[in-house]
């Protein structure tokens, strides 16, 4: 995480996060997040590869797409800044939106998909 | 990915009947039903499963929206409609406004990397305004239908 403080008033925060859940960010974890976002006053926008979306707005972080393995860069700017980013993260990586991460495959599915 | 793979127009409804949010649902799911969408005998355990997970946390998220959904073992690949009420829906949406489009989507158990793929397309379109503007002022399934297939063929709308 990097965290540049031009000025007491503006701190811009940033960081890397991967969609761990199996079922990635889906309305339910996407409403999570807008939450905690409205829960600051510093801007925040949350990017993958394409796109940039405010992380404020539950259309626009629908858009995302992002599924389990995705990797999503949140970034605030504004007083409160780091407490945002650091919850997000908490939020995202952490608590994985307190939903079940993948299941590891077991010998048995793999043979079976083989014979498939 | 486009509207026409997953919206099955038959079963659009351009003014719904119901004025509360499980009536909505009902016919919604029973449109599709009758469209031979979600198997047989699966229409009023859907229904339940899609109001119930609309209790959990509404889908309605402002701007007149609400897009209702669940997964359920009753489809193989991802099905949609739409409805629409000129007089409004209480969704207890998150802008407390009422509904006046609602797109129901019923996925697949096993597939959560194409519902987010769907959800992607549907919030592409239902951000721009002019999108949400034409659908209100759709009054019949071929403007709906229409609609729908313009969007796929033009991402700006």
């Amino acid at each position: 995480m990097q965290t540049e403080q031009d000025s007491p008033q503006r701190v811009v925060c940033e960081a890397s996060v991967e969609i761990k859940n199996a079922d990635g960010l889906h309305m339910r974890p996407a409403m999570q997040f807008v939450d905690i976002a409205n829960q600051f006053d510093c801007d925040i926008n949350v990017s993958n590869e394409e796109n940039t979306v405010d992380g404020k707005s539950i259309m626009q972080m629908s858009m995302l797409a992002a599924t389990c393995g995705t990797k999503l860069k949140i970034r605030a700017e504004g007083a409160d800044a780091k407490e945002a980013v650091d919850a997000l993260r908490e939020l995202v990586v952490d608590k994985h939106f307190d939903e079940p991460m993948p299941k590891k495959r077991s010998r048995k599915e793999k043979a079976k998909d083989l014979k498939e | 990915m486009g509207f026409a793979d997953f919206v099955c127009f038959e079963a659009l409804i351009p003014e719904l009947q119901a004025t509360d949010r499980d009536g909505a649902i009902a016919e919604l799911v029973s449109a599709l039903d009758e469209a031979g969408q979600l198997g047989k005998g699966n229409c009023e355990v859907i229904t339940r499963a899609v109001i119930k997970r609309e209790k959990e946390a509404s889908t309605g998220m402002g701007k007149g929206i609400a897009v209702p959904h669940v997964k359920h073992s009753a489809v193989k690949d991802i099905v949609a409609t739409i409805g629409c009420s000129s007089g409004g829906i209480d969704f207890a949406a998150l802008d407390k406004q009422p509904v006046y489009s609602v797109i129901l989507l019923i996925s697949p158990l096993d597939n959560p990397d194409k519902h987010l793929q769907t959800m992607e397309h549907v919030f592409k379109h239902l951000r721009q305004e002019k999108f949400r503007k034409f659908l209100r002022q759709s009054q019949t399934t071929e403007e709906i239908e229409s609609l729908l297939r313009e969007a796929d063929e033009n991402p700006q709308l």
